[in-house]
């Protein structure tokens, strides 16, 4: 079911200003891709646009082609919504729905679509999700009370959940860990290992290890000058990224000498 | 071995204090000012000029803030006796800011409960002369409820709607001229006089399309006062919904109108709804509007859309100014009767509030 993603001469503007340019990558299927790369280089803004969430801020768009298998998700014909429910995303902060309980919180993206579905066939898509995010245990005897009473790194997984609960063939990941503590950050990437098995996976971090231990394939993105478009300096095996990277710049940030 | 270690701990410990606590007023201090200062008032009340219970008060008060931070001043220094100075200020503003408050919900309460009966709330004031006791305020109660209620019925959607428009939609709109129109009439209307608008319905309904007077028209007067503040608070609430909650609910795939009705106007919803009551609350003390919309009536009528109609303004209105000590009273049991209208209002509007909005563990 996993999908691949191709990224092919990718611009990308919030309005007038041109914050990423020439980005051109693979996603395989069935792997993780970790971005990494200094702040405001752009990592956030290309994973945005791979699920149609970019253009949602008021005058950004983008030039170029993004591609699910083979498919351009841009096409005038293509409906966001439906690329959406395909490319799920989990965000840096977590964001359960404060007005919805445990189980509201992972049935959203199926409740709130229009079709209908039987109690039980919620039922079961809330355990199969929970167990998916590694919280079911933690969770199974209330989920009738409120999401946001729940940990940090319950929340984040609790996001995890709702978004495989759509079951997307994408799962795109910005900072999932930026906000939680080491233990929790490690139960979500056991998380992404055992997700990877199903989905196709790219992962926005600031922690050079966590690239190291999760992904397949690591993009080093960078700046070039303050002011100027981010851009893709390489993308290559992991293990090659961190043992013998192409470029000085990728040796320089990831052995900490940047600057 | 063990009583020369704690000895030794017990005096660091006190060195401690003594570095770190300083010295301080005792702990009967403030009271002891405090007397003291009401004792010095109210003799200076009964030997010298100072008159009034008001008056009496108002010098314990300045004797109470120059004894107390004088006092400090000389044993605690000068952060403390600023720090004592300011609370001080604190809570006199709080007392004077809720002082009238009180004295008006006393005052109608002490006047208004009197008149209170079984009566008072069932009968009308039709062949019940302003002189004699008797009557009551049930046709008035029917018009407000049935007036406020439609004007609520089509503020509230309207204003929600032009919020949701604002915040939601309009930043990404071609052109602006839609947005800073509805921005500028909000803005506007939040400051024309409600007898202006009363004014406008009379002309435009009564006068131009030949309608007769009726409660609808009236409602359709409160509803225009009602609509800025709905719009606005509505705005704020929905401007605090953050950013990252609209976009996972579009990241799940969920359509753009179904994110904002399912997920931002719930967690918006207990200001969305205290911004409606606020505004409900305002309008239903509207007198002018009503006198030029529907005017007054002695009598029931139960049909917003036929002939005028009473509402509790005007009831209140009607019998302050026909001036006997009976007519007085009905409109002081009038006025209570529609402060604890709102208030029922408020409180309802709370729980639901409570019962819809965010969920807190
Ligand atoms: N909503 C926005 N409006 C305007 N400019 C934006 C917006 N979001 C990001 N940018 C700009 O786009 C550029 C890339 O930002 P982006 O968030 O993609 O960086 P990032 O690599 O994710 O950084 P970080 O590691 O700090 O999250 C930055 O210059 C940023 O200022
Ligand atoms: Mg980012």
């Amino acid at each position: 079911m996993a999908k691949r993603i191709d990224v092919a001469d990718l611009d990308i503007y919030y309005g007038s200003f041109k914050a990423v340019e020439n980005v051109t990558l693979a996603v395989e299927p069935r792997s993780v891709t970790a971005f990494i790369g200094p702040s405001g280089c752009g990592k956030s803004s290309v994973l945005r646009t791979l699920n149609r969430l970019h253009e949602v801020i008021p005058g950004a768009y983008i030039t170029g082609k993004v591609l699910l298998d083979g498919e351009d998700i841009y096409s005038a014909d293509v409906d966001p919504v439906n690329v959406r429910r395909t490319i799920g995303m989990v965000f840096q902060r977590p964001n359960p729905f404060p007005t919805m309980t445990i189980r509201e919180n992972v049935t959203a993206g199926l409740t709130l679509d229009g079709a209908r579905r039987s109690k039980a066939e919620l039922e079961q898509v809330v355990e199969k999700s929970l167990r998916g995010a590694n919280l079911w245990d933690e969770v199974k005897d209330r989920l009738d009370r409120p999401g946001a009473g729940l940990s940090g790194g319950q929340q984040q997984r609790l996001c995890i959940a709702r978004a495989i609960a759509v079951e997307p063939q994408v799962l795109l990941m910005d900072e999932p860990c930026s906000a939680l503590d080491p233990i929790s950050t490690l139960a979500i990437e056991d998380l992404i290992e055992q997700l990877k098995l199903n989905f196709t996976i790219v992962i926005v971090t600031h922690n050079m290890q966590q690239a190291a231990r999760v992904s397949e394939t690591t993009a080093f993105f960078n700046l070039p000058a303050i002011g100027q478009p981010g851009r893709l300096v390489e993308i290559a095996p992991t293990e090659q990224i961190f043992s013998n990277p192409g470029e000085q710049a990728t040796e320089d940030y990831i052995s900490g000498r940047f600057g | 071995m063990a009583t020369v270690g704690s000895g030794k701990f017990e005096r660091s410990t006190s060195l401690l204090q003594d570095a770190l606590a300083g010295r301080r007023l005792p702990r009967w201090g403030v009271g002891a000012v405090g007397l003291t200062s009401l004792l010095a008032a109210y003799l200076l009340n009964v030997l010298t000029v100072v008159d009034g219970v008001a008056g009496t008060f108002l010098v314990a008060v300045l004797l109470f803030v120059i004894g107390q931070t004088g006092w400090s001043f000389t044993v605690e220094g000068r952060r403390h006796a600023v720090d004592r100075l300011a609370t001080t200020t604190v809570y006199a503003a709080f007392l004077i800011a809720v002082t009238p408050l009180v004295a008006v919900l006393g005052t109608v309460l002490v006047k208004g409960f009197p008149v209170f009966s079984a009566q008072f709330f069932t009968t009308s004031m039709r062949n019940v002369s302003p002189r004699s006791e008797g009557g009551g305020l049930y046709h008035a109660l029917i018009g407000t409820l049935e007036q406020v209620g439609l004007a609520a019925l089509i503020g509230v959607p309207i204003g929600v709607l032009a919020a949701v428009y604002l915040v939601e939609y309009a930043p990404e709109a071609k052109s602006r001229r839609l947005s800073s129109a509805i921005s500028f009439f909000v803005d506007v209307m939040t400051g024309v006089p409600s007898v202006v608008i009363g004014l406008f319905i009379y002309t435009a309904f009564i006068l131009t399309l030949g309608l007769p007077r009726s409660g609808f028209a009236a409602s359709l007067a409160l509803a225009i006062l009602m609509l800025p503040v709905i719009v606005r608070t509505t705005e704020e609430m929905l401007r605090l919904v953050p950013r990252d909650l609209r976009e996972s609910s579009l990241a799940l795939g969920i359509p753009r109108w179904k994110t904002i009705l399912k997920v931002v106007l719930p967690t918006a919803l207990g200001g969305i709804i205290t911004g409606a009551m606020l505004s409900i609350a305002r309008v239903a003390g509207e007198t002018a509007p009503l006198l030029l919309t529907t005017f007054l009536s002695q009598s029931i009528n139960s049909n917003p859309f036929k002939g005028p109609q009473a509402a509790l303004p005007t009831f209140i209105w009607d019998q302050f100014t026909s001036g006997t000590d009976a007519s007085r009273a009905r409109a002081w049991g009038g006025a209570l009767t529609l402060i604890v209208l709102i208030m029922i209002l408020y409180a309802g509007a709370k729980v639901i509030a409570r019962l819809t909005g965010a969920k807190k563990s």
